[in-house]
């Protein structure tokens, strides 16, 4: 075998790399940092082994996140978590879960760059959103913590509650450009004022 | 130009504000808060447009939405036209110009008004009597050469907008509690009680001012205010409730499935100069938990000879003229009346100043108290008596009234009218509601409620004011009660002076039996008489449907909203049954016309559709490369160098590939990770192959079937662990085959233990091929053996290039020598360039899926979609390798066992070459087995694929043939537009045919 040249020829680049993206008062969209992903498949005893492998709670209700510091499993279906770890690498989170669920049926799958994340921040985020999703984003129907997978309005995209006015958005790396160009317009359309979301 | 008809004071338009705009070129002066339509008339303008059918002068007659004769085109600045508005609709702004519509040279003198000498020729059904001969020159000829062309100019409304709309439009979900429609006094006293109950309410109507009839209220009193301030203070009462939004120049214009309503919203002049980024309009789609529809009630025209002439004015719209927008409709006016409220309006002209020449009542007798009011103050009322005509074509000058002493000409200039109020039930009727015919009062009412949602005041009957305003409140607190807000307190009581209810009406013709002639309209906007309906009764039509499309009435774009109780009289009483019994027609959405922009909203142009790129996107980009869409996917599909044309650049690609070693950006491909422990039982079922057996670093082709036995998908699988596999599916079919898994996988075999994945974009693909790769990416490799034979073709490994990490397949997918990498998306761009720059060594080659179809074409590899059609079998595409014969089941097997699946001469894929090299056939040519078939001879076969082969310098095909396979060396014909090709049937695949160059 001839010799290896191993050397990292450039850095990573993402989908929405050089791209500017709004950052006004009422609205802001930014590309959530770097993260280890994973898609658990399993059933409830698998989720409660995984709890605490992974070091967050894999929630059973429809809807619900189990969040810890900068660990977060999104419950998607009822065999189904995302697990998102910031600032982490897919095999530090995939080797101690592989290991607690070994005797145990179960998918783990790294999507860690099959997807990525968007912040919609500000006070018109749940209004932009809605410009394409048709779920209830008032607090009161999607309150803080709240994640599914539904659509943004031609891509699918899981939805994330993490404060009143910020959400987070994955979505596939190929549609992010079109969610953050629709986003983006939606929120340059929407009325300045009023609405409950 | 001082505004003739303009009152000196009063109104809710500010005269502090002039606007300036244009109608038919000419400029003229309104006042902010004028529509359109009020500016005009105060202007003195009575003509306004000229008619569908036989191009009458006509003039406006209503004052809201159910105008159907004031239609106008208005320009907003290039780009900006819109057709077919409703001049009572359109607020002007400084700068508008506004158009009539349908006449030609001008709207005062209009050729087209000759069809009213033609009139016999389109009564009722001419569509199907006038035009179905002569067939001179053959079957419809004068239909569609003399007749279509004629009618088609000069019926219609305004012209569609021919320039690209520059404007933005925006859609918007919402969710409410309750939804309240209509902004009347019903509509507010219902948002009142939702509001105070906590629950989130939207409140919209479709004018720039809320208020409804209230507006235009001068007499009435509640709890001690005059209308406008008790309005003024429950709309400062709901501005400082934070759960209730208003929304004004909101039309809600459909009702859908499961309290699913649609609002289009019309962006305020004032926002869009505050925002530049403001759209042009939103559209609202909203999902209410309960809705109050306060709709009100429209006034409807009397029926009589030339009721159409401009001047002739419903009674109400003339008041609300006078009080709302300071606009006195005339100087002189009669009034033709059958119900009381008129009465109220000749009483506010006469306190205004206009002269009411005469109050003429279709009744015996009028004795409600706004009858004796009128009286009371000297105005002259005729009781009894009919208008029989009217003098004045642009303007009316005076009126025929008939009655038992003659018939006695007034002079006027308007006639207002009243037939009485007929409940708006339309957005009721679109819930898919039922409504009830009230006998006693000739009006339908909203029935039983199908939806979440409840009428209140004048749309379901209730007409007094204090009725109107405790229905509104009622309907309120029910509504929040319902979406699980208790109500705050009893439900408000009003006290209402000076609003006596009123009472009368009438249905049908009012033309008097003597001494009436002209034409007496039912619909204005489709131009349909009473004669008309009557005729249609008269040739056999029944139901009101079919009286409806043989007229044509109510089917304008108005829907027949002042037209519809009038058509269904005379239709009842010509069938002399009772009109229940005649029925009435369904209401569709849109109430009103609706922008394509609102439907539109941001889709178009780039965000039409989503555009998914791959990783290596831009730098193709950068190279020049043309790119071809599959599925949302755009795809490098050639390379062009300086000069070259596709052709040569696609033969330059193919032959590199096979001369040295090519790149080839195969991201798109589809991938499903297939994990569990029943993983291999499940790819058993899925595909025809075997898997059971496939050990974990190998791959193997698979070949997906439907139930029917068809090919639907087919790709490369790679073994990763017992328990994982790494499924390949063609580009565009990955989300249909992760589907068709799911559903197998939830309905057929729930107890089996896997779980399915999409991982198309988790990884990125560079597919190397050529005799040189293998040297190409080994300084890259990190961890994996590529040696020919601890990496033979059909393998996979786990390890690291250019320091990521990468599942490496060895696959081909030209015939080649060839690597699969595929990589983290991340990294690909920079491993692509490293590869790149590597490859300056070996002449290496970036191509297109052009090259790669020619490719793979050549080694007779099979694209799904392309030489499959929907309708083949394994053996069809010569694939029965690939079907595990002791497989005891997969999806499809039972199906390949079928009569029609076995029967001989099944069409099979071969390939074919020209006799002459030169020569090429196209993609979905037939085939023949003779030179010269005769005309309607049976074909026997078709082309799927054809391409210049650069490697062969000749051309080659692929084909579907009957019997194909037994049939090699036999020479068939393809046929085409003008000439025969002369070719041979041959085996499938062009080159290589031992696969010596893919186990290099």
């Amino acid at each position: 075998m001839p010799s290896v040249m191993t050397k990292p020829v450039a850095r990573p680049r993402g989908p929405l790399d050089g791209r500017a993206l709004p950052r006004g008062e009422d609205f802001r969209l930014a590309v959530s940092p770097a993260a280890g992903r994973i898609l658990l498949r399993g059933d409830a005893a698998v989720a409660a082994r995984a709890s605490a492998a992974f070091g967050a709670p894999l929630p059973t209700r429809s809807g619900a996140v189990g969040a810890r510091s900068d660990r977060a499993a999104l419950w998607l279906g009822p065999d189904e978590w995302l697990l998102i770890a910031e600032g982490e690498a897919p095999a530090e989170i995939i080797a101690p879960l592989s290991a607690a669920l070994a005797d145990r049926a179960h998918s783990l799958v790294d999507v860690s760059q099959r997807q990525i994340g968007l912040d919609v921040v500000g006070p018109n985020a749940a209004r932009a959103l809605t410009a394409g999703c048709p779920l209830d984003l008032s607090l009161a129907a999607f309150p803080v913590g709240t994640a599914t997978r539904t659509l943004l309005a031609k891509s699918e995209i899981v939805l994330w509650r993490r404060a009143p006015e910020h959400f987070r958005v994955e979505v596939w790396r190929s549609f992010a450009d079109y969610v953050a160009s629709y986003l983006s317009e939606a929120a340059r359309r929407a009325p300045r004022a009023g609405g409950f979301a | 130009m001082i505004a003739s008809l303009r009152t000196v004071s009063g109104g809710r338009i500010d005269r502090n504000k002039p606007v300036r705009f244009t109608f038919d070129g000419r400029t003229y002066q309104g006042f902010a808060g004028d529509t359109l339509a009020s500016a005009l008339l105060a202007n003195g303008v009575k003509l306004f447009g000229r008619s569908y059918k036989y191009h009458r002068p006509r003039g406006v007659i209503s004052v809201g939405p159910e105008e159907p004769n004031a239609l106008v085109g208005v320009s907003r600045g290039p780009g900006r036209f819109t057709p077919n508005l409703r001049a009572t609709q359109v607020e002007i702004v400084d700068g508008l110009d506004a158009k009539s519509q349908n006449r030609w040279p001008s709207l005062d003198f209009d050729l087209g008004a000759v069809n009213s000498l033609f009139a016999p020729l389109f009564s009722a059904g001419f569509y199907y009597k006038t035009f179905m001969g002569p067939n001179l020159f053959g079957k419809n000829w004068a239909w569609t050469h003399l007749f279509e062309p004629v009618v088609r100019n000069a019926a219609g409304l305004g012209d569609a907008p021919s320039d690209p709309d520059p404007d933005a439009y925006a859609q918007f979900y919402e969710h409410c509690d309750v939804l309240v429609v209509g902004g009347g006094p019903a509509g507010v006293a219902a948002a009142l009680a939702a509001g105070a109950s906590g629950a989130r309410v939207i409140f919209c109507d479709e004018q720039a001012e809320f208020g409804g009839t209230l507006l235009s209220e001068t007499q009435a009193t509640i709890d001690g205010a005059s209308a406008p301030a008790w309005l003024a203070r429950q709309f400062a009462a709901l501005a400082a409730m934070p759960n209730v939004r208003l929304m004004p120049r909101t039309q809600a214009f459909g009702y859908y499935a499961q309290n699913f309503l649609g609002l289009c919203e019309v962006v305020s002049e004032a926002e869009r100069l505050a925002n530049p980024d403001a759209p042009r309009e939103r559209q609202w789609q909203v999902r209410a938990k309960e809705v109050v529809l306060a709709c009100g009630a429209i006034e409807r025209p009397l029926v009589f000879p030339d009721n159409d002439r401009p001047g002739v004015m419903l009674a109400e719209a003339a008041r609300v003229y006078l009080n709302r927008y300071g606009v006195k409709v005339g100087r002189r006016v009669v009034v033709a009346t059958a119900h009381d409220s008129a009465y109220r309006a000749a009483l506010d002209l006469e306190a205004a100043g206009v002269e009411i020449a005469r109050i003429v009542d279709l009744r015996a007798a009028a004795d409600g108290e706004w009858p004796r009011a009128a009286r009371k103050l000297g105005i002259e009322v005729t009781t009894g008596a009919r208008i029989a005509g009217v003098r004045g074509r642009l303007c009316v000058k005076a009126a025929a009234v008939a009655s038992a002493q003659g018939v006695e000409w007034i002079g006027c200039d308007a006639l207002l009218v009243s037939g009485g109020w007929t409940p708006s039930v339309h957005l009721y009727s679109q819930s898919r509601g039922k409504v009830v015919w009230d006998a006693e009062r000739e009006i339908f009412v909203p029935g039983v409620s199908v939806q979440r949602e409840r009428s209140a005041g004048a749309c379901k009957g209730v007409f007094a004011l204090d009725r109107v305003l405790r229905d509104g409140a009622v309907a309120g607190h029910e509504a929040a009660a319902r979406a699980g807000f208790s109500a705050q307190g009893p439900v408000a009581n009003f006290d209402v002076a000076g609003a006596p209810e009123s009472s009368g009406g009438l249905l049908g013709d009012a033309t008097p039996s003597r001494g009436a002639k002209g034409k007496a309209f039912v619909d204005f906007q489709n131009d349909v008489c009473a004669s008309d309906i009557r005729l249609a009764v008269r040739e056999g039509m029944r139901s009101i449907e079919h009286v409806k499309r043989y007229t044509t009435t109510g089917m304008a774009t108005d829907q027949g909203k002042l037209s519809n109780m009038n058509a269904l009289a005379i239709a009842a009483n010509a069938l002399n049954a009772p009109l229940p019994k005649v029925g009435l027609t369904t209401f569709r959405q849109p109430y009103t016309p609706v922008t394509f922009g609102a439907f539109a909203g941001a889709s178009r142009g780039d965000l039409f559709d989503p555009v998914r790129r791959t990783p290596i996107h831009e730098w193709a980009e950068d190279q020049g490369a043309e790119f071809e869409d599959v599925g949302l996917w755009k795809r490098a599909w050639y390379f062009s160098r300086e000069g070259e044309n596709m052709h040569a650049a696609v033969a330059r690609e193919c032959r590199q590939v096979r001369e040295s070693v090519g790149l080839f950006d195969a991201s798109t491909l589809g991938k499903i990770e297939v994990v569990g422990p029943d993983a291999a039982a499940f790819m058993e079922k899925l595909y025809t192959n075997p898997w059971a057996k496939l050990e974990p670093g190998r791959c193997r082709y698979g070949l997906m079937l439907n139930e029917a036995g068809f090919i639907i998908d087919d790709g490369v699988i790679a073994r990763m662990a017992p328990d994982r596999f790494h499924v390949t599916t063609t580009t565009g079919g990955a989300p249909r085959v992760l589907h068709h898994m799911e559903d197998y996988l939830q309905t057929e075999f729930p107890e089996m233990k896997v779980w399915l994945t999409s991982t198309t974009e988790q990884w990125a693909v560079i597919a190397v091929q050529g005799p040189r790769a293998r040297d190409l990416i080994a300084p890259f490799v990190e961890g994996v053996d590529l040696s020919r034979e601890a990496l033979p073709h059909m393998s996979v490994r786990e390890g690291r290039i250019c320091d990521v990490e990468t599942r490496l397949m060895r696959v081909s997918f030209t015939g080649e020598l060839g690597f699969e990498i595929n990589v983290p998306p991340d990294s690909a761009r920079a491993v692509w360039e490293t590869l790149w720059a590597e490859g300056r060594k070996y002449h290496v080659v970036a191509y297109g899926t052009e090259a790669m179809h020619v490719l793979r074409a050549e080694k007779g590899y099979i694209i799904v979609g392309q030489d499959t059609d929907g309708t083949m079998t394994p053996a069809d595409a010569g694939l029965e390798w690939a079907v595990g014969k002791a497989k005891k089941d997969f999806v499809g097997k039972r199906s390949l066992s079928r009569p029609d699946i076995v029967a001989p001469n099944r069409k099979q894929l071969v390939g074919l070459l020209t006799d002459d090299p030169i020569l090429m056939p196209l993609e979905g040519e037939q085939i023949v087995a003779v030179a010269n078939p005769t005309k309607g001879s049976h074909a026997i076969g078709h082309v799927t694929s054809a391409y210049a082969s650069p490697t062969l310098k000749r051309s080659i095909a692929l084909a579907v043939v009957e019997n194909g396979r037994a049939r090699m060396g036999e020479k068939v014909f393809v046929a085409a537009e003008g000439r025969t090709m002369p070719v041979t049937i041959c085996d499938t695949v062009f080159w290589d045919k031992k696969g010596a160059r893919l186990d290099a």
